[in-house]
């Protein structure tokens, strides 16, 4: 359940020592474009301290490491990776060889310091023009990689347009990610509304990225959360809906059926599978098993 | 791990200590300003001292302004000050 992606700068003590109270699904540890070239030893250690002995609750972390690029991003990893995060997220990510020498080096290190081989997954944060057409053979570029995110503030800079907040210039992006993602068996995550103020822009923002088939949303502020995670949670209609669906499935077992119809519409293999997506995230949200109550 | 010039790491803001850590003839001297320093001033001195211990400083002069740190960040900002203070150049 990845409803929320709070990034949070990782040589800030007051954000990191609060961030499992932010409410976010997911929180990113920003070893990148969030710390200056100079302060790069002094947020590795921050945050390696604050890993090893800061409580986030259910939060999952993500470590961005600095790009392949960079003379960063093999220290970020030796640093972070005892720590065991759940996820690393390389930055402008171009293609499937940049995902195989990443994978190369994660398993070198997991190797070196004890932790099973294969453990550590991968958010792929494509953010160029070419990241975005090689999406697909980048979600296939290894059996870590566990999702795309698409940023949208440097592609735009890439597509050498302006960022507005409709978002038409990502449109193409945000489409292609999804399908990319989708085929490849994996999760896909929009990119965070950069206007801290406005909550009204960023509820239509996050519910168009919805409506296309994105799992969650990144944010940058904390004062974001509320609204991304209520967008992607189920709502009680979605969740009596889906219960629905199971009830009458099972009572058409009952009665020897085989068609089945639910306020009349034929209930096909699409519903029961959007069904059953939206009572597993009710169940993982609200801590109900929704299943149960369906038998 | 041998102090070679002055160097400093964190900042002064909330929750945050800022550390520099100077050449010393002889033995640790910690001069602390912390806005707890009636609750853990004594704490915070401790803090320092075991990590200079565990880096290896046998001289050292250490001053520190405390925002209410915690102890990971305390711990992190005195080996940053140190590991950059150990280096003959300052860093790039």
């Amino acid at each position: 359940m990845r409803r929320t992606m709070l990034f949070l700068p990782s040589n800030n003590p007051n954000m990191i020592c609060n961030g499992g109270l932010l409410g976010a699904d997911s929180l990113i540890f920003d070893l990148e474009d969030a710390v200056a070239p100079d302060q790069k030893d002094a947020a590795r250690e921050l945050l390696k301290n604050a890993l090893g002995s800061l409580n986030f609750g259910k939060c999952e972390i993500i470590v961005r490491i600095n790009g392949l690029d960079t003379p960063y991003w093999e220290e970020d990893l030796e640093y972070i990776l005892p720590l065991k995060p759940d996820m690393i997220m390389p930055p402008k990510v171009s293609g499937g060889d940049y995902i195989r020498t990443l994978d190369q080096k994660l398993t070198e290190l997991e190797a070196k310091f004890g932790i099973p081989v294969g453990s550590t997954k991968i958010l792929a944060l494509l953010e160029t023009a070419q990241g975005v057409e090689n999406a697909y053979e980048i979600a296939r570029a290894s059996k870590r990689m566990m999702g795309l995110f698409l940023g949208a503030e440097d592609l735009s800079a890439d597509l050498r347009c302006k960022r507005t907040k409709e978002g038409s210039e990502i449109l193409y992006a945000r489409g292609r990610l999804v399908c990319a993602a989708r085929a490849a068996g994996i999760e896909v995550y929009d990119t965070p509304f950069t206007d801290v103020q406005d909550l009204d822009g960023l509820e239509k923002d996050a519910q168009f990225a919805k409506g296309l088939g994105f799992s969650g949303k990144a944010c940058i502020s904390p004062a974001h959360v509320d609204t991304v995670n209520r967008v992607f949670s189920p709502t009680p209609a979605d969740i009596q809906y889906a219960k629905d669906v199971f009830a009458v499935i099972a009572e058409a077992k009952r009665l020897g059926k085989g068609a089945i119809s639910l306020r009349g519409k034929m209930i096909d293999a699409p519903i029961v599978q959007r069904a059953r997506l939206v009572l597993e995230a009710a169940s993982e949200i609200e801590g109900v098993d929704y299943f149960a109550e369906t038998v | 791990m041998d102090i070679k010039r002055e160097a400093m790491a964190g900042t002064l803001e909330s929750s945050d200590i800022c550390v520099t850590v100077q050449p010393a003839a002889e033995g640790i001297r910690i001069d602390l300003n912390s806005t707890v320093e009636n609750y853990y001033g004594d704490s915070i001195r401790e803090t320092i001292g075991a990590v200079l211990q565990e880096l290896g400083v046998r001289n050292a002069l250490v001053s520190a302004v405390d925002h209410g740190a915690l102890d990971c960040t305390i711990r992190a900002r005195v080996t940053t000050a140190v590991k950059r203070a150990s280096r003959e150049e300052p860093q790039k």
